[in-house]
């Protein structure tokens, strides 16, 4: 294995298709696990079954849809412990939670959060879309819609889980259940939407480890 | 030995401020150094705060929900571990401002802080008891912020305390009396000048009434669900308990008539359109409402203690449906505005009520409140009046109905096809009596129905 001595390494784990329960408790383990040395800063790439999720700063008053439409819909609901308003996830929706000690030189959230918004836009620009940020309203927009949501958790020690949320070729339809990040009359859009044409969650992934590996000076290798 | 500070941490270079969303820890809790005692959180993250050091948690100075600037005291920690904890959260405002004053006197004694200091060092704030910003105004007045008496938490020196000491002169300020005491004395026989010490502050009857509100609880059944009420709910759950503890609510009704407004919407439309103003049915009854308040000071109001307070200002807080949930932004100085500035402060206020936009002085102040019902077809409905008020218009379905009129060609009795709303004034009847509500429905009828041409 080649490994640049000066670029700390971030192990890729792509999961697939993981309940969102499933993903908290992983972080979780994996903060610890991080806090504590015994394991690399860590990528995250998963894909979850529909779920709304409320961050810190949410209201239910953004969850539009009744718990009879949800049932009807499949989808299940959960607080999330990360900052950030209500969001919803589903399949399509390329999600990567960083698991990262952000000390010892990254110890700001607004920075930490505009390099997770240049990391999108640097996706965005690998498929030839331009994306950019809306002050005030983090994320990664397009000028027609919210392509990718953000949100985060930093936990003792600078230890950041949760992350983001890339809409690859997720049925947009489902955001209607709730007012996304509390910020009403915004559309959403996703990549797929943006080009016209099919695109899969992998090639998005690859996007995005590289864009990852390079914006945040990560070695990556591929767990 | 002094007890540690907790101040909010800065967590970015461009973070002023950060709300407390959790504690994680309960007051007498023993603590570990950098186990996580609560969470706060800013923008889109959330954060854990570690203690900065073992000991017990002595003392919560910031609630969940409120926001603080960055260097603001969250908590104090005692490193002896044992030491007697301050009172419980919910007796704070009063009874837990003492022992921090007496922690604060000989900290005051220290000798005068450096001025160029790292921001960051728990000893400075503990010697200045100030925030970065205040800080920085001393330095530029030459102010010994130790010679400041402090009225924010736990007996720090606020930005007004600051700026109250400088435009004095630099004398030292009187001790603090607690806000919430000088509400409380401000009871028989006040005079008006007492009147504004008590403003803002509320009082300790109102507090007590909050205290005690329990919800009680039924049996959950195999097919039901069972969701925790989030902060907007529950505290609007406790105020309308409150508030219809403490105002004896009575109702009143009347049916307007429409014709007048919908004759000038219609000529005005295209100009309006041409100013980017949307002069929505509940501009003509928020400007005809705040016109006619002028007239009835005792709408205008609340009671406050044995006081009747006649409010100065016509503060319109205007209810916006978040669907599910609810907040009510204020028109400051309503009875200022023309129809069209009406019209556009309500649609920008409603757009930012919805995207969570709104400044606290938004939601704050209001002396009257108007709420739609009607917009959901909603004949009429009988609101809950805030508190601090005395009444609030509720506004029904605006709808065609078949009325009996005079023809004006022929003087006979006629059926006619008017469109016309039935409003609602809930009023406190300790200070609006049933007249007195007749009254303005009257007026406002009046006024609705021969609305001005130059609104």
């Amino acid at each position: 294995m080649t490994q640049t001595p000066q670029r700390p390494p971030l192990e890729v784990r792509r999961l697939g298709r993981v309940p969102y329960g499933e993903s908290l408790a992983l972080q979780e383990q994996l903060v610890s696990a991080r806090r504590a040395g015994d394991v690399p800063d860590t990528l995250l790439l998963v894909e979850h079954p529909h779920v709304i999720t409320m961050g810190t700063a949410g209201s239910w008053a953004h969850v539009v849809s009744d718990a009879a439409e949800r049932a009807l819909l499949g989808i299940e609901m959960f607080e999330a412990g990360r900052g950030g308003d209500v969001t919803y996830h589903g399949p399509g929706q390329l999600v990567a939670y960083p698991i990262l000690d952000l000390k010892p030189d990254r110890q700001d959230l607004h920075r930490y959060l505009r390099d997770l918004e240049d990391m999108l836009i640097r996706v965005a620009g690998d498929f030839g879309i331009e994306a950019g940020r809306r002050e005030g309203k983090t994320g990664a927009w397009t000028s027609s819609g919210k392509l990718a949501a953000i949100g985060v958790r930093v936990s003792s020690g600078w230890i950041t889980s949760h992350g983001v949320a890339l809409n690859v070729h997720t049925d947009l339809r489902y955001f209607d259940t709730i007012v996304p990040c509390g910020i009403a009359d915004e559309a959403v859009t996703s990549l797929e939407r943006e080009l016209g044409r099919p695109v899969s969650l992998e090639e998005a992934s690859i996007c995005l480890e590289n864009a990852f590996g390079s914006i945040f000076d990560r070695h990556i290798l591929v767990g | 030995m002094a007890r540690i500070e907790v101040p909010m941490p800065q967590m970015g270079e461009s973070i002023a401020e950060g709300t407390v969303s959790k504690w994680l820890k309960a007051l007498g809790d023993v603590v570990a150094r950098d186990e996580p005692i609560l969470e706060i959180s800013t923008d889109k993250v959330d954060a854990e705060i570690p203690a900065p050091a073992a000991g017990t948690l002595v003392e919560i100075a910031v609630q969940e929900g409120e926001t603080v600037e960055v260097g603001t005291i969250v908590a104090f920690i005692d490193p002896e571990g044992g030491a007697a904890v301050a009172a419980p959260p919910a007796a704070a405002p009063d009874e837990a401002a003492p022992p921090v004053a007496q922690v604060a006197a000989p900290v005051a004694a220290a000798p005068a802080p450096p001025s160029d200091v790292d921001p960051g060092s728990a000893e400075e704030r503990l010697r200045t008891r100030s925030t970065p910003v205040v800080r920085k105004i001393a330095e530029e007045h030459g102010v010994d912020i130790a010679a400041v008496s402090g009225t924010g938490h736990a007996g720090r020196v606020t930005k007004q305390d600051i700026l109250d000491f400088i435009e004095a002169g630099g004398e030292p300020a009187p001790l603090p009396v607690p806000e919430v005491a000088v509400a409380g004395t401000a009871s028989p026989a006040s005079t008006p000048a007492a009147a504004p010490a008590t403003r803002g502050a509320p009082s300790d009857l109102w507090q007590r009434f909050y205290g005690e509100v329990e919800h009680p609880e039924f049996p959950v059944r195999a097919a039901d669900t069972v969701e925790p009420m989030d902060k907007i709910r529950r505290l609007t759950a406790a105020h309308m308990v409150v508030a219809k503890r403490i105002s004896p609510h009575v109702h009143s009704f009347i049916e307007i008539d429409f014709g007048a407004v919908d004759r000038i919407r219609a000529a005005n439309k295209k100009r309006w359109a041409e100013q980017g103003a949307r002069v929505s049915y509940t501009a003509f009854v928020a400007w005809a409402t705040s016109r006619v308040l002028r007239e009835f000071p005792m709408v205008n109001a609340t009671v406050s203690g044995n006081n009747l307070v006649f409010r100065g200002n016509v503060n319109l807080g205007m209810a916006v449906d978040l669907n599910p949930g609810l907040i009510v932004p204020v028109v400051h100085d309503a009875d200022d505005l023309s129809l069209v500035g009406l019209g556009k402060k309500i649609v920008d206020l409603a757009e930012r009520a919805r995207a969570r936009k709104l400044l606290p002085e938004e939601i704050q102040g209001a002396s009257f409140s108007i709420t739609n019902p009607g917009v959901l077809g909603t004949l009429v409905g009988m609101p809950v009046i805030p508190k601090g008020t005395s009444a609030i218009l509720g506004t029904g379905a605006i709808e065609k109905r078949v009325v009996a009129v005079v023809d004006p060609d022929t003087g006979l009795d006629a059926i006619a096809i008017r469109k016309r709303s039935l409003f609602s004034l809930g009023y406190d009847h300790r200070i609006v009596d049933g007249a007195d509500a007749a009254r303005f429905l009257a007026r406002l009828k009046e006024m609705m129905e021969t609305f001005p041409e130059d609104a």
